[in-house]
C-alpha cells in the first residue's frame, strides 16, 4: 500500500469530491472565468462576487473532471471564502499544491492547478451585466 | 459476472508466453514493487531484445551516414538501411522497393501527402473525406490542406455501435471527392474498418485513398496490392520498433508525379545556385540525414513480427479482447466504446458514468501495476460525438496474457468500488456552510 503522503485519494479529498463546497451557480456574480485542461478534458468554472473594497462576498464553482480537479476546486473555494482579491493574488501555485496535500506527478499537478488558474483569471474577468448566465 | 455470457477461451489460439522472455522491460516493477502489466500498446509498444541488439550492433560496428561516403562504414550502414527498405516492402507487399519512403512516423507520412500531393492536386470546390473516428494525425493535416486550398473537409458518420456508417460514406462520395483519408483500425474504438470496400467505392468515384494504418500494420497482415490503397502510413514504435521512424507507402505513379515536400540533402539530383532537380524515388522524399538506426531497428522488428506471425498475433489479441470485453461489459455504470468483439481489434476503451478515466489509470498503476491510457487518445472530435471528454483504454499485444487481463479487470472492479458514492460529508470549517 502506498504511504499516506503518496496516497492521492485521501479521505478528506474524496469527501470534497462527493460533498463539495459551493458547487453551483452564483446569481450575483461580478466576476467569472472558465478553463479546461486539454489533456484530459477537465473543466472548471468559477464565479465570484466581489465588493468595491475587493472582498470576496461569495464564490461558487462548477465543472467536470477527475477527482483531483474537482476536489481541489472545492478546497480552493473553501480556503478563499471570506478573503480578498489580494489573498487570491498572493495564493501561489505552490500554495495550491500544498493545500491539496498528496504529492502529484507533473501531469496530475495540471489537474490540481486548473481551479487555481481559473480563479486567478476570474479576478480579471468582470461579468458583463448584459450577458449574465 | 454471469458465466453464461462468456465464450470459452480457445487456448490453441493464444501465443506461447515464451515470447515475453524476449522483452526485458516486461520484468520491470512499477507502483510499489508490482510486476508491470503493460496495456498501453496502442500508444507505443515495447522492444524485444532482438530489436535492441540490432540497434546496438549498428552503433558498435557499422554506424556512419548513409548514401554519402565511400568508406566502409558508410557502405555498411547504407546496405543495412536499404535492406530495411526491402524488408518493409515485403512486409506490406508493395510492388516496388522505391514505393517505401522512410519518414519520422505516421504523422510525418500523412503530412507529406497533404503537403506534396495535396497542394498540387486539391483546390477550391474539391472535397476531402475523413471519418469521425480519425486520430488527430489524420484530421489536422487535412484541415490545414483545406484552409490552404479552399477545399472542403467532409466527415463520414458512425453507426451507434462505433462502426463506419457506409451509407453516410456512399452519400458523401462524389465527383468532387479528391481523397478519402481513413483509419484502418480506430485507436479509440478498436473498430476494424472495411478497407477494401472503402477503397473500391472511392476508386469508383474517382478518388484516391490514404490509409492511416498505424494501428493495423503492427497487428495484422497488410497487403497494399490486395487493398489497392494509394497511400498508407504507419509508425515503427507501435510495432516493437523504435520511435522516430515510420513509413509512407505510395503507388509509384503517384509518388513520381508528386513534387518533393522537404528540401535539402539527399533529395536532389543536381543543385544550381537558384534551382535544383529532384532525385528519383525514394530519395526524393527523404531529405536530410534519415533516422538511420531507427530504420534498422524497425527492420529487426519486422523480422520479429514475421517470426511470431501476424495472423497468430491477431488471433491471440482477439482471444484476449473477447475475454476482456465479455467481463468488462457486465460492470454496472461502465460503457464500452465501439463495436462487439467480432468487429474490433485488440483494444478496449470505456467510459464510466461517475468516475473519470484519470482515476482508473492512476489506481490501476499505483495499486495493480497496470499501465493503461486515460484521456482522449488524440481523438477529441470522436469523444465529443460520443458525449464524453475522456476514456480509459487497455490495448493488447503479442506479449500480453490472460492473467494480465485478469489483473486489469480486478483493478477496474476495485476502482468502481473505491469511488462509489457513499454519502461522504466534508468536514465543515463553520457549522453553517
Ligand atoms: C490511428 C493512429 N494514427 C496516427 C497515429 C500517429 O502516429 P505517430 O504519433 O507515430 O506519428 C497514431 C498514434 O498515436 C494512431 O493511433
Amino acid at each position: 500500500m502506498p504511504s499516506d503522503e503518496e496516497e492521492l485519494y485521501q479521505e478528506h479529498i474524496l469527501d470534497h469530491y462527493e460533498d463539495p463546497f459551493h458547487r453551483g451557480h452564483l446569481a450575483g456574480a461580478t466576476h467569472a472565468h472558465a478553463d479546461k485542461n486539454p489533456l484530459c478534458g477537465d473543466v472548471v468554472r468559477i464565479e465570484l462576487q466581489l465588493d468595491d473594497a475587493g472582498k470576496i462576498v461569495d464564490l461558487y464553482f462548477d465543472g467536470q473532471g477527475c477527482v483531483i480537479s474537482q476536489a481541489s476546486a472545492s478546497m480552493l473555494l473553501e480556503e478563499m471564502y471570506g478573503k480578498t482579491v489580494d489573498d487570491i493574488k498572493q495564493f501561489s501555485a505552490e500554495d495550491m499544491l500544498k493545500l491539496y496535500g498528496p504529492r502529484l506527478t507533473p501531469n496530475r499537478q495540471k489537474c490540481c492547478l486548473l481551479s487555481w488558474k481559473v480563479i486567478q483569471g476570474a479576478i480579471h474577468s468582470p461579468v458583463d451585466s448584459n450577458d449574465e448566465r | 459476472m454471469p458465466a453464461s455470457a462468456t465464450t470459452p477461451i480457445d487456448s490453441s489460439q493464444l501465443l506461447s508466453p515464451k515470447w515475453r522472455a524476449d522483452f526485458p522491460i516486461l520484468s520491470e516493477e512499477v507502483g510499489h514493487g508490482r510486476p508491470l502489466v503493460f496495456l498501453d500498446n496502442a500508444a507505443s509498444t515495447q522492444h524485444p531484445r532482438q530489436v535492441i541488439d540490432a540497434m546496438r550492433d549498428v552503433y558498435e560496428r557499422d554506424y556512419a551516414n548513409v548514401h554519402r561516403g565511400i568508406h566502409t562504414l558508410s557502405e555498411r550502414s547504407t546496405e543495412l538501411y536499404e535492406q530495411a527498405r526491402e524488408k518493409c516492402r515485403a512486409f506490406i507487399n508493395a510492388r516496388h522497393f522505391h514505393e517505401v519512403i522512410f519518414t519520422s512516423g505516421a504523422t510525418a507520412s500523412i503530412n507529406t501527402v497533404a503537403r506534396s500531393w495535396g497542394d498540387a492536386n486539391v483546390g477550391p470546390g474539391d472535397e476531402i473525406l475523413v471519418t469521425i473516428m480519425e486520430h488527430h494525425s489524420n484530421l489536422v493535416p487535412w484541415q490545414q490542406l483545406a484552409a490552404r486550398t479552399g477545399a472542403t473537409l467532409r466527415h463520414v458518420r458512425m453507426t451507434g455501435d462505433g462502426r463506419l456508417n457506409m451509407q453516410s460514406y456512399a452519400e458523401l462520395l462524389s465527383e468532387r471527392t479528391k481523397l478519402v483519408a481513413v483509419v484502418s483500425i480506430s485507436n479509440t474504438l478498436g473498430t476494424i474498418n472495411p478497407m477494401r470496400e472503402i477503397i473500391q467505392q472511392a476508386h469508383a468515384a474517382g478518388a484516391l485513398v490514404l490509409v492511416d494504418a498505424a494501428q493495423s500494420v503492427p497487428h495484422m497482415t497488410t497487403d497494399v496490392q490486395a487493398l489497392d490503397c494509394d497511400f498508407l502510413a504507419f509508425s515503427g514504435h507501435k510495432m516493437l520498433g523504435p520511435s522516430g521512424v515510420g513509413v509512407l507507402y505510395g503507388k509509384e505513379a503517384l509518388l513520381d508525379a508528386m513534387p518533393p515536400f522537404l528540401g535539402g540533402g539527399s533529395m536532389i539530383n543536381e543543385v544550381q545556385l537558384d534551382t535544383f532537380t529532384p532525385a528519383e524515388l525514394p530519395a526524393k522524399f527523404e531529405a536530410g540525414t534519415p533516422p538511420i538506426v531507427p530504420v534498422i531497428g524497425m527492420s529487426a522488428a519486422v523480422d520479429y513480427l514475421q517470426n511470431v506471425g501476424l495472423e497468430a498475433i491477431h488471433r491471440h489479441e482477439q482471444q484476449l479482447t473477447r475475454y476482456c470485453f465479455e467481463r468488462l461489459e457486465t460492470t454496472e455504470g461502465l460503457c464500452i466504446l465501439g463495436p462487439a468483439p467480432e468487429h474490433r481489434a485488440g483494444l478496449i476503451s470505456f467510459a464510466f458514468d461517475r468516475i473519470h478515466s484519470h482515476e482508473f489509470a492512476q489506481v490501476l498503476n499505483d495499486q495493480f501495476g497496470v499501465a493503461v491510457r486515460a484521456g482522449h487518445h488524440c481523438t477529441q472530435p470522436l469523444h465529443r460525438v460520443m458525449g464524453i471528454t475522456a476514456s480509459t483504454r487497455a490495448s493488447f499485444y503479442l506479449y500480453n496474457t490472460l492473467e494480465e487481463v485478469d489483473q486489469f479487470l480486478e483493478g477496474v472492479a476495485a476502482v468502481t468500488k473505491m469511488f462509489a458514492p457513499r454519502g461522504r460529508k466534508r468536514k465543515r470549517k463553520k457549522p453553517d456552510e
